[in-house]
């Protein structure tokens, strides 16, 4: 029942935000918030889940709900109201809230929102709540349904409150992602098809959906459908060229939910949907898919230090960073499946406080072009302390989350991809070249002009620390994330890709130059 | 209670100061600063010192002790903790760090006193320390990357103190990316040490490493390459060397702290800790010995022609280090980390004094706009002077003496050394003195060419690390006396719990004093060319440098053999190339074309809707009629 | 009983058509496209006449009632159109009744 509530509150909230909009803030902060304190509450309750013996040789054999809920929806289609939480929905729910709370919080001093304050609060809201579903969605037509309920809020929040090519921004994102999520309907569809032909149940759970036994060309098209939306949401490279614009015409509020949240949506459907569902052709996709992610990290990083504008800057850093998600994921390792959920948790974080620090700059300045900052340190000393943390978490620092999480990806990658791990390690290089821009260019150096009263306001003081305290908790006590996503690892586990261990002789280092043998 | 238990306070003194600093140290008072960020250190040193004295008298099981505070992550048995491993090795390590470090706080206190950004200072400098504790403490290679990383960063801060200066940013920016490089390798190779052995930590990895790997196995070279490359980075070494002498951009302490005495001895730290594993690559090993000699006489040469007060000593710590990695090569583990202990003391007595100099010339970097101090500023000079002779190694009096001089017995006399490795370190020596007293001469003799106008001198807080620094520099040596004379050596004797003893060819002990001699005739004869050059005869210096193959010279070696000129063609101009081809990102042009091709095909239709009511009825018509006859005639 | 050839039956019913159609697309008064529309309707009722007799069954002349009764009805709405479009335009020209023209053209 508290699955219920968790979606409910934010979209009752949602509702009542824009009833009363002279509240919509206070409304919006006790919404997330009480929504916040549940889901926390019931993810520290369970420090470590269970591990269930692995029983028949089917994927999701281990598999332990902490919560759960089912209800009757569309019985015909098959099609219920599914909702299921193990430890990683529940860690990507906390997650989702508590960076809504931040935005919420953040777009108090944004003027943006000041127009029409309780529609705005209203769209974050429901834009919450879709993320929210989306990670507890365990019915595969209820998790199409979210997938797509997050994008319409989203689509208003940029073309209402965006900046000035709000337009365009929101139409290619909306066109991007509508077009891409409609494979995935299809893919589901013929998934729910096929698998009832073979055992006469039509079903659109993912339990019941998990070991339907396909052929290798027809998993592989069902799983193309899926990743082609996984893959333009997270963004992952040939896909990305809606996120520049789109990160860049958002409200601070949304950017932040959607470069730390709703990208890693995608890599939750990965890891919950397109791998479980398909091993053996996601096993035959794993090459492709590395290549992809390195091709990702690289051309970001390159793209990123090529910006002169700070948004559009941060915003190709992050698709560089997703690329070491995409490589994680398909390296199909324990370690780097480890490191992609912490990469998940932490890139949310330094993101969210990167377009954070963007979006406070954006306000004092009306602009942020990069020829036009620096000295800034001398103006506002704690954000730039701030901007500092982030920016050493985007090169990957280690004592901050993100070096845990990249760490273990390469880590994990190197077991079976050597040349493509060493190639993605160059990452780090291009990650510090672009990253110290971002310090250098708008702290450092003369001050171009003077600026009064533009250090952090108590709210947003509080908003970043909260930020910085979590990202150098994730540094340093990675091991509570680890703990709960275990059943998740050990359940992908299952379709790792095999191990080469003849170290002693160097084959596997030129096993990788020849993948497509 | 047992002080060993205490060993994460030994890092946490300093973290805490950083925090205490950075949370609230904009609302302090700049006397709280300094008490803060010295206190810290100082509370560090006391208990190092406490420690040491336990584990001298009551050394823990097999010299090693470790104190887990906390699992870090544990996926599937791979699990590095936060946890502290002292020996003998690392206990030397953070006596001189936590000492030095303290002595270089109490001079900056009054060093910085005029500077804004005084808390920024200490927070970084504290933060600095506690980095480098946690890298020499560290027992697993994460934990040591952690601090490796952490005084990286500590290091491009305070090389950008003053941010202000585009210049300074560059040097900052350079700095960090250049061993960022290095430091790239080093994570590769700790990849392919998961790989290989599920575990991060040292101690497992050197006792697996013999079972595992035969000597020369193509993995255990890649891991040695690939964590030399870090080495290589952080300690300024050929290829990576070139990072440091723009370093020189922070401000003095920094210097003296970070790139002299600590930090940049972290790659030499590396390879002793995972000395197991060089033992077991002999052809990585002798690549540590030809980069550390070729990097000595590389920087010795530039530091020959350098202006700039802080770029000579620089150049000499590049040098140094470059005799530190030849010990290491040589498989003189002990000898490396003496010289490091040495080296610590006596560089960072040449940079707090070049610092005292340099505030009294009001930030005149150039030696030849100097010019005698010796009587304005005798404390100054005569510290300055006992450092020169120690990194000069002037014979008995001087510690520099002792330590280089079991290097270059020990290049020539290890089963790994020969003539030609000790030939370059004693060519390099004689490098090193001409440089070193050309400094000392031009700084202090001859006449004074700028009023001191604000002494350092009276500033006691400057003065004291200086003479303290200065007693160490002379007494330190005694610890570790030549193998020919009378075999008294408890600095090896305690590294060697740690760290093997070094094979000695056999009956080398008998040609131990023929080098001894023709080291001190060479450094006496240093002297007196340097004297002669520059003080007697400073027309002789001007001559050569007249000549156009001098001039040549001069400037090749000003500007460091070239390697930043170099670097620049081969990587900075191609990388800034192609970013900036194509800042628009291509790919977007191919979704742009579709948007693009919609919009035409949407123009093509749109003629059609005219408006004209008849004309929909004749596409109507036509249109019936062609369905009608698709059905009649085909 | 004189026995036409259905083929020449049809050709009453086509030539109407025709007519009708070709009126629709000429004329350029609504009125007269209107009516021109009427002929053709009756055209198409003819057809059922011809087909109700061919195969001697009424339900082709239960069309062509229904056909009348939907033409009334049609003429009735399409006058009252007529009406309104002709207060609001001035005009019954269909050439300048071109609200629904595309103003986008080219994008």
């Amino acid at each position: 029942m508290i699955l219920v509530w968790l979606l409910l509150i934010p979209l009752i909230g949602g509702v009542m935000a824009w009833m009363f909009s002279g509240l919509s803030r206070w409304i919006a902060t006790l919404a997330v918030l009480i929504d916040l304190v549940l889901a926390l509450q019931l993810w520290l309750s369970h420090p470590s889940m269970p591990i269930q013996p692995v029983q028949g040789t089917a994927i999701g054999a281990g598999l332990a709900w902490i919560a759960e809920v089912q209800y009757r929806w569309i019985p015909l289609l098959g099609a219920s109201l599914h909702l299921a939480v193990d430890g990683f929905s529940l860690l990507m729910i906390v997650l989702t809230l508590f960076i809504g709370l931040l935005c919420v919080w953040m777009s108090w001093h944004d003027p943006v929102s000041r127009e029409k304050t309780g529609f705005y609060h209203f769209h974050l809201l429901w834009l919450i709540a879709g993320m929210v579903g989306v990670f507890m969605a365990m019915d595969l037509l209820l998790f199409y349904f979210f997938w797509e309920l997050m994008l319409i809020p989203m689509f208003f929040l940029i073309s209402i409150w965006g900046g000035a090519q709000r337009k365009k921004a929101s139409l290619k994102f909306f066109l991007f992602t509508q077009f891409s999520g409609l494979f995935m309907l299809i893919a589901i569809l013929a998934l729910y098809v096929l698998h009832g032909r073979q055992t006469g149940l039509y079903s659109f759970d993912y339990t019941e959906l998990l070991g339907t036994t396909l052929s290798r060309e027809v998993a592989g098209w069902l799983l193309a459908g899926f990743l082609l939306a996984f893959l333009v949401k997270l963004p992952a490279f040939p896909f990305h060229s809606w996120l520049p614009d789109t990160y860049t015409q958002s409200p601070t509020g949304g950017v932040a939910l959607l470069a730390g949240v709703m990208s890693k949506t995608a890599a939750y459907g990965m890891l919950r949907f397109a791998l479980p569902l398909f091993p053996e052709a996601a096993r035959m996709f794993a090459p492709a898919m590395v290549i992809l992610g390195v091709a990702g990290i690289l051309y970001g990083a390159k793209l990123a230090y090529a910006q002169s504008d700070l948004k559009r800057l941060i915003a190709f850093s992050s698709f560089s960073h997703m690329g070491f998600i995409l490589l994680g994921i398909f390296s199909m390792q324990e370690l780097a499946y480890q490191g992609v959920i912490i990469e998940m948790v932490a890139h949310a974080i330094s993101i969210t406080g990167l377009f954070f620090v963007a979006g406070m700059l954006q306000v004092r300045l009306q602009h942020t072009q990069l020829d036009a900052m620096g000295g800034f340190w001398e103006y506002m000393p704690r954000m730039g302390g701030v901007a500092m943390v982030f920016v050493m978490a985007s090169l990957g620092l280690p004592g901050l989350g993100n070096f845990v999480a990249e760490f273990l990806i390469l880590a994990g990658a190197f077991q079976v991809h050597v040349v493509w791990t060493v190639l993605a390690s160059l990452g780090l290089i291009a990650s510090m070249i672009y990253s110290l821009v971002i310090l250098q260019r708008v702290f450092h150096g003369k001050s171009k002009q003077t600026l009064t009263h533009a250090d952090l306001k108590p709210l947003e003081g509080l908003v970043m620390a909260c930020l910085v305290a979590a990202i150098v908790w994730i540094g340093f006590f990675p091991q509570r994330i680890v703990r709960s996503v275990q059943p998740v690892v050990q359940q992908l586990k299952q379709i790792a890709v095999k191990q080469n261990n003849s170290a002693a002789d160097y084959e596997w280092v030129w096993n990788d130059l020849t993948l497509f043998k | 209670m047992d002080v060993f238990h205490l060993l994460w306070l030994v890092p946490a003194f300093p973290l805490a100061g950083f925090l205490i600093l950075a949370l609230f140290g904009l609302r302090l008072h700049s006397r709280a600063i300094a008490w803060i960020g010295t206190g810290s250190i100082g509370l560090s040193a006391i208990l190092t010192l406490w420690i040491g004295v336990h584990f001298l008298t009551q050394p823990p099981a097999n010299y090693q002790y470790s104190l887990t505070l906390w699992t870090w992550f544990d996926i599937n048995g791979f699990a590095p903790g936060i946890a502290l491993y002292l020996d003998p090795l690392s206990l030397v390590y953070i006596f001189v760090i936590t000492f030095v470090s303290f002595f270089i706080h109490l001079y900056s206190t009054a060093f910085m006193r005029s500077n804004e950004g005084y808390v920024r200072f200490f927070a970084y400098m504290n933060l600095f320390v506690f980095s480098m504790l946690v890298l020499v403490l560290a027992n697993n290679l994460l934990l040591l990357y952690l601090g490796w990383e952490g005084v990286g960063l500590c290091s491009f801060l305070l090389i950008g103190f003053w941010y202000r200066d585009e210049v300074n940013g560059y040097a900052a920016r350079k700095a960090f990316i250049v061993t960022r490089i290095g430091d790239t390798a080093f994570i590769i190779g700790l990849f392919l040490l998961v790989k290989q052995f599920h575990t991060l930590n040292i101690q497992d990895i050197l006792q697996q490493a013999p079972v595992v790997w035969s000597a020369g196995a193509t993995a255990v070279v890649w891991v040695t390459i690939l964590l030399l490359g870090g080495a290589v980075g952080k300690s300024a070494q050929l290829p990576l060397q070139t990072w440091l002498p723009d370093a020189m951009a922070g401000p003095t302490p920094v210097s003296a702290l970070i790139h002299a005495a600590t930090m940049v001895t972290a790659g030499v730290y590396l390879i002793a800790r995972t000395h197991v594993l060089y033992s077991l690559a002999p052809a990585v090993q002798l690549l540590v010995a030809i980069i550390g000699l070729l990097t000595l006489l590389i920087a010795g040469f530039s530091a020959l022609a350098q202006h700039d007060l802080k770029r000579i000593l620089a150049y000499s710590t590049i040098s140094q280090i470059g005799y530190m990695f030849l010990a290491l090569g040589v498989g003189a583990w002990t000898a490396a980390i003496f010289h490091f202990m040495i080296h610590a003391f006596f560089k960072a007595l040449l940079f707090l004094a070049a610092g005292a100099v340099i505030m009294a010339m009001e930030e005149e970097h150039d030696i030849f706009k100097m010019g005698g101090l010796r009587k304005k500023m005798p404390v100054t000079f005569w510290t300055f002077l006992v450092g020169s002779g120690a990194l000069a190694a002037i014979p008995l009096i001087t510690a520099g003496f002792y330590s280089k001089d079991l290097i270059l017995f020990d290049a020539f006399a290890s089963t790994q050394g020969s003539f030609w490795l000790w030939l370059g370190g004693f060519v390099g020596a004689f490098i090193t003195v001409l440089y070193t007293f050309r400094m000392v001469f031009v700084t202090f003799y001859g006449e004074q060419k700028k009023p001191i106008t604000h002494n350092p001198e009276e500033e006691k807080a400057m003065m004291i690390p200086l003479v303290v620094l200065a007693v160490l520099s002379v007494i330190g040596g005694w610890i570790e006396l030549p193998h020919a004379w009378a075999h008294f050596t408890p600095f090896s004797d305690f590294l060697t719990h740690v760290l093997p003893p070094t094979n000695l060819k056999p009956d080398m002990e008998s040609q131990e004093f023929m080098l001894q001699l023709l080291t001190a005739v060479i450094v006496f004869a240093g002297i007196y060319l340097s004297w002669l050059a520059y003080v007697k005869k400073p027309a002789l210096s001007a001559s050569w440098k007249n000549t156009s193959l001098g001039r040549a010279c001069h400037d090749f070696f000003y500007k460091g053999w070239m390697f930043d000129q170099l670097y620049d063609k081969l990587f900075v101009k191609p990388v800034v190339w192609i970013s900036r081809i194509d800042p628009h990102d291509f790919i977007d042009y191919i979704y742009e074309g579709f948007g693009r091709l919609n919009v035409l095909i949407h123009a093509g239709f749109s003629r059609t809707q005219s408006g004209y009511v008849r004309w929909y009825l004749l596409c109507i018509a036509i249109g019936i009629l062609f369905i009608f006859s698709l059905i009649l005639f085909v | 009983m004189i026995s036409v050839p259905v083929s020449v039956q049809l050709l009453l019913p086509s030539v109407l058509f025709l007519i009708g159609l070709l009126g629709v697309l000429i004329r350029r008064n609504v009125i007269f496209m209107l009516m021109a529309m009427e002929i053709m309707l009756n055209a198409a009722g003819l057809v059922f006449i011809i087909g109700s007799s061919l195969w001697k069954q009424a339900d082709g002349q239960v069309m062509v009632i229904f056909i009348l009764a939907m033409a009334a009805a049609e003429v009735a709405v399409g006058l009252a159109l007529i009406l309104q479009v002709f207060q609001m335009h001035k005009t019954v020209d269909v050439d300048q009744l071109q609200e629904l023209k595309d103003e986008r053209e080219r994008g």
